[in-house]
């Protein structure tokens, strides 16, 4: 049998469909109609009981002018200039810590990387104990020097601390993680190039090390900013109930689920829920034409 | 070092202990750090809140079958765009990577009606068939499949063996690793997963462990029983936290490859 004839003709297509199609029609019905329906449903109006009615932009416009909306995109704005620049460096510090080799290193490695496994839904609930304000750990801490801690999660200006320390805790594994591999991938022959030069080793880091690793860096940020304009069971879990906290704290997708499921406004959110891909895809368009300027590439 | 591994172990710990006190010590101040007495009555207690022998089941069902299917699925596609020549591939393949990039919250909301309109709301098949057509577990097990040599399938056809011999002779086994790393990938988004579930599986025979768990903070009364909170903390967590410490190199590379999907 020649190397042809099993690659052509109607027998060809007979195993395109058997490999293909079931995948196909899966994602075309579970993934792409989706989010076709989910398109079209951001300019209708509709509450699950009347039939859906066309309203042109009118969910556009009326987002433009919903402070429930801007409060949430400004909560979402306002964690990530905590969190992010934290995560950013404390995962940067941890994955130089980590690239050392000693003994007991492969078990501080193992450690760091708990919180990435467990759910959201456990880590909230933990650190909703740990940040308690009468018996939790935090304030119990913060007692033994004598300083009388706050009410964390009942507060909107304290629960967003809270909630920034709890997600650093969650990702800076995930985050030394990532930027490990680029630390890996930098040759040991330009450290040991610098040696023989006399270099120190805040000049290897600050020379070699991070202009070398800025790939990493820049993949890092999309990746945090991505996530995190998605944050969601943090803000949904953490604030205590029915405190001002849990009244007043929103991001973006707290507000999209808000209204498809308690308000049943699916049109509406659905809309938001575009507005928000359309941040998430202006802001990774933004950071691929920084990238040019000042992300480092080796040369060969 | 030693603080690097305090601090990320101790609220687990910190989790194990509230949950084998009794109430009345989980409010002593200073804090039992090693509880005494230890009880397991926060355990029992759960257990006459929530059916935590069929949470579990739930949860194990929906992840191991999940997991499983998107295996397969995923890896048949990835054959048909890695070994297969069809005019259209690689339009095809642009439209998968395509709705990668398509936030969950976004599929939230429709998908939501999609089951609701095939009548699935609370059944096992909303939790599990809408996450079983991943274009990622495609892409990845793509990647894996192009770097095997095509000389081993050329010797194999010569002999008379069709594609289906060559995916599950030749090619499944040698990805073993990516499909480990998918599985693990899998594994954890299904076990963990709360935003989707918490809409389409409302009802204690179907409800999953995060969802149930979510619900014992929620109740009306004013006092949280955080020991219990803590034991569902442990019932959950536990098993993957086991899976983790002994496979852990696949949940590294499950992690590193999700890239932006994390």
């Amino acid at each position: 049998m020649s190397r042809m004839s099993w690659n052509s003709g109607i027998h060809r297509w007979k195993w395109v469909a058997l490999f293909l199609l079931p995948g196909l029609i899966g994602l075309s019905l579970f993934v792409l109609y989706p989010i076709a329906s989910s398109f079209w449903l951001a300019f209708q109006d509709w509450n699950l009981l009347r039939p859906p009615e066309f309203v042109g932009l009118g969910n556009f416009q009326e987002l433009a002018q919903d402070d429930a909306f801007w409060q949430a995109l400004s909560y979402t704005l306002s964690f990530i200039v905590l969190y992010v620049p934290v995560v950013f460096i404390a995962g940067l510090g941890l994955a130089l810590f980590l690239n050392q080799k000693f003994p007991g290193m492969l078990i501080v490695r193992a450690s760091t990387f708990l919180p990435v496994v467990a759910s959201w839904v456990v880590v909230s609930l933990i650190w909703k104990w740990i940040f308690n304000p009468a018996y939790g750990l935090v304030n119990f801490a913060l007692n033994l020097i004598g300083i009388q801690g706050p009410a964390w999660l009942f507060e909107p200006q304290t629960a967003v601390y809270a909630m920034v320390i709890t997600s650093v805790w969650k990702d800076v594994g995930y985050i030394a993680l990532l930027y490990l591999g680029g630390l890996q991938n930098i040759s040991e022959s330009y450290y040991e190039a610098a040696r023989i030069d006399g270099a120190n080793r805040w000049r290897c880091l600050r020379h070699i090390t991070l202009p070398l690793l800025t790939p990493t860096m820049f993949f890092v940020a999309i990746t945090l900013l991505i996530n995190y304009f998605q944050m969601f069971e943090q803000v949904w879990l953490m604030p205590m109930r029915d405190s001002a906290a849990d009244r007043q704290v929103e991001v973006i997708v707290t507000e999209v689920v808000k209204n498809a499921f308690s308000y049943s406004r699916m049109g509406y959110a659905s809309a938001m829920s575009w507005v928000l891909f359309a941040l998430i895809f202006a802001i990774t368009f933004v950071q691929l034409r920084l990238q040019k300027r000042w992300v480092f590439y080796k040369s060969d | 070092m030693g603080l690097i591994v305090g601090l990320m172990v101790l609220p687990f710990l910190w989790m194990l202990s509230t949950s084998l006190k009794a109430q009345e010590y989980i409010l002593q101040t200073p804090p039992q750090l090693i509880p005494n007495p230890i009880t397991l009555e926060s355990y029992t207690g759960l257990a006459e809140r929530i059916d935590l022998v069929r949470t579990f089941f739930n949860s194990a069902f929906v992840a191991l079958v999940g997991t499983a299917g998107q295996i397969v699925i995923s890896a048949m596609s990835a054959y048909a765009f890695a070994r297969l020549e069809w005019p259209g591939r690689n339009q095809v393949f642009l439209l998968y990577l395509t709705t990668m990039m398509i936030p969950a919250v976004v599929m939230v909301i429709p998908q939501f009606i999609l089951v609701r309109n095939l009548g699935w709301m609370n059944t096992y098949a909303a939790l599990i068939v809408p996450g079983l057509f991943s274009a990622f577990g495609t892409f990845l097990l793509r990647q894996a499949f192009l770097t095997i040599p095509k000389d081993f399938e050329e010797a194999a056809f010569v002999d008379g063996a069709n594609h289906f011999t060559i995916f599950w002779r030749i090619i499944m086994p040698l990805s073993l690793p990516s499909l480990a790393t998918l599985g693990v990938f899998s594994f954890m988004g299904y076990w963990n997963n709360y935003l989707y579930p918490l809409f389409v599986a409302r009802r204690d025979e179907v409800m999953t462990l995060p969802i149930a768990l979510a619900t014992l903070q929620a109740g009306p009364r004013a006092l949280t029983e955080w020991n219990m909170v803590m034991a569902g903390s442990v019932i959950t967590v536990l098993p993957i936290l086991v899976a983790y410490l002994l496979a852990q190199r696949w949940f590294v590379s499950g992690a590193i490859s999700s890239g932006i999907k994390g």
